[in-house]
């Protein structure tokens, strides 16, 4: 019975089959093909619509917008220097603290850790990776700057006081927890997870042989991982860095509660800032006309230096597949 | 007897005696800093975990899930209208990702093999994966905000849909990589359009795989803040049945209400910041448990 069914399917099937020149298979075709144009598309319509935005700042402040740290709403003088130095400060404090602790977790997960710890290092990794960034921002302001203005910039800047460059870099003049050097912190917090499990994947691709001919010939761990498995990697670790760089430079809410929003050039770390996305985070809603324009720029500005370093972060990792 | 002990210590500790002390101090300083580090990492995600469940657990109440959100200064309030518009908004934008993706995912990795366009396709979609999000707030502000006139939940839902997407391209392009060209020869073999090939045997063979990239892209969606702020905005009340004007949503309430001078706004902050966090890590876990399970099948 059941083998009649079954040649009554395929003769069936046989005579409905249809023919090569059906319309279902060219139209899925394009379907996905459209589907993978719009990726470009979208990219292409994020840049032109912060060009299009943003060329009247352009236009009427020219370079001097890139270079003046002047940000009056009311007199709708606008430059960028001040967003961009904390962009690009804040981002280089996370990349200080979160890389040596990133490529520390991913020589933990590849060389150290005994295998029944290992699955559940690597789910904390990725769950710390997945906690939403509003949450690192909540987290930052209501619990970790209380903590870091009572234990570190309180005793930090009295210990520091008067003295030539540090007592200027880490002096607190109003120690709130707030500041560049407290958003550089969450920011490492941030970027630690995507940066380690790009680097364990790294790490997990050299072969093992290169490995155990280096412990064959008496290597300790460290000369293992310092002459062997990083020269190995070289490159693409950096690459996976700069992945990390993109991050810390676009992130924006994490950063918004923390850093404090003020446009004020200071040298010193535990002052408070901003960067060009918690600007634009604070006073995109309130602001009109040439306001807006400048803030469009400003995402112009941004636009342009997160792809340039994630351009050259994809060219260093060759391409690193999950399996 | 003798023997034996011996032969133990040495394989048990070759170094011990040979290894210079130098080299032994460089190891072992390698090995508690990295071991450090990765207790430091588990033990920040615990800290925020303890701090959500102490706040935003204070601050449960049946009131959170049925009540809208309180006007400034009132009493009491919860944030159903913000939990119902998350969902809603996370939805609209899974459900506009997914054909997307899955469909640009599909040509990247069924007719695009080795063309340039596809090369360049994937690499700007890898670039499109960490872009800021709050540059695509941005461009889906100018895109669909004026124009329509004025913030509403459809430009919330495409901003996050951009966002998902290449988030299902690289996972579907990576599972349906893992699907064996015999499998794809068997079905061509037997007369079956290409389409039809990947529809019927490419698809089937990486569900799994494929659902588990649009479970991680929703996970990740459901906590974006950034690109909502400009083009979903927020709004104390029940929005309007047509998402025209802001709709509430859990990320831009606890934005707004975490920086709030009242006290029963920071607490519905916390409520809100707990049920989004432990939703998101539960949709990632399920989403690898669902992928191990396949894969080891």
């Amino acid at each position: 019975m059941v083998a009649l069914s079954e040649r009554i399917a395929i003769s069936t099937m046989q005579t409905t089959r249809r023919a090569p020149k059906s319309i279902s298979d060219p139209l899925f075709r394009w379907a996905s093909f459209a589907s993978a144009l719009l990726v470009l598309i979208v990219l292409a319509g994020i840049l032109g619509s912060m060009v299009y935005g943003g060329w009247p700042a352009f236009r009427q402040f020219g370079f001097g917008f890139v270079t003046s740290s002047v940000w009056n709403v009311g007199k709708e003088d606008f430059g960028a220097w001040v967003a961009i130095a904390g962009t690009l400060t804040s981002a280089l404090i996370a990349l200080v603290i979160g890389v040596p602790v990133s490529i520390g977790i991913a020589i933990f997960l590849t060389q150290l850790c005994p295998r029944w710890l290992k699955r559940p290092v690597a789910t904390t990794v990725e769950l710390l990776a997945a906690v939403p960034s509003i949450i690192y921002g909540m987290w930052g302001l209501f619990v970790f700057a209380p903590f870091f203005a009572r234990f570190v910039q309180v005793p930090v800047s009295s210990l520091v006081e008067g003295l030539p460059i540090v007592g200027t870099i880490l002096y607190a003049r109003v120690p709130s927890g707030v500041g560049l050097l407290t958003a550089g912190i969450i920011l490492a917090i941030m970027i630690i997870p995507f940066i380690a499990s790009i680097a364990r994947d790294i790490l997990d691709q050299i072969p093992t042989i290169l490995r155990e001919s280096a412990y064959g010939i008496g290597c300790t761990t460290w000369e293992v991982v310092r002459h062997v498995l990083l020269p190995q990697a070289g490159v693409s670790i950096i690459g996976a860095v700069m992945l990390g760089l993109g991050r810390a430079l676009g992130e924006t809410m994490a950063v918004t509660f923390v850093i404090g929003n003020a446009n004020r050039l200071s040298l010193s770390l535990f002052d408070p800032s901003s960067t060009i996305a918690s600007r634009i985070a604070n006073e995109f809603n309130e602001a009109s006309d040439m306001h807006l324009n400048a803030l469009l720029a400003l995402g112009c500005i941004l636009f342009l230096v997160t792809f340039t370093v994630l351009v050259l972060a994809r060219l260093l990792i060759a391409r690193v597949r999950t399996q | 007897m003798n023997d034996v002990t011996s032969t133990v210590q040495y394989t048990g500790r070759p170094a011990a005696g040979r290894v210079r002390r130098g080299r032994r101090i460089a190891d072992r300083t390698l090995k508690v800093v990295c071991t450090v580090f990765t207790g430091l990492g588990a033990f920040v995600l615990g800290w925020i975990l303890l701090m959500l469940f102490y706040e935003g657990g204070a601050a449960l109440s049946l009131d959170v899930f049925t009540h809208v959100t309180p006007g400034p200064g009132t009493e009491g309030g919860g944030i159903a209208n913000a939990i119902v518009g998350s969902l809603i908004l996370t939805l609209l934008g899974i459900i506009v990702a997914t054909p997307i993706g899955v469909l640009a995912g599909t040509y990247l990795a069924e007719y695009g093999k080795g063309s340039k366009l596809a090369e360049i396709i994937r690499f700007v979609n890898d670039i499109l994966l960490a872009a800021p999000s709050i540059l695509i707030g941005l461009f889906v502000y100018t895109l669909m905000v004026p124009p329509l006139g004025g913030y509403s939940g459809w430009a919330g839902g495409v901003a996050l849909a951009i966002i998902a997407v290449p988030v299902i391209v690289r996972t579907t392009e990576d599972m349906l990589r893992l699907v064996p060209g015999s499998l794809r020869e068997a079905g061509a073999a037997l007369g079956a359009p290409m389409s039809t090939v990947i529809v019927n045997v490419s698809w089937r063979a990486a569900r799994a795989g494929m659902v588990t990239g649009i479970l991680l892209a929703t996970a990740r969606i459901a906590g974006e803040t950034a690109p909502l702020l400009f083009t979903a905005l927020n709004n104390n009340f029940w929005f309007k049945p047509n998402l025209m004007g802001g709709v509430s949503n859990l990320p831009v309430m606890i934005y707004q209400f975490a920086l709030a001078p009242y006290d029963n706004w920071r607490a519905l902050a916390w409520a809100g910041a707990l049920i989004i966090t432990l939703s998101i890590l539960a949709l990632s876990i399920v989403a690898r448990l669902l992928l191990k399970k396949d894969l080891a099948r």
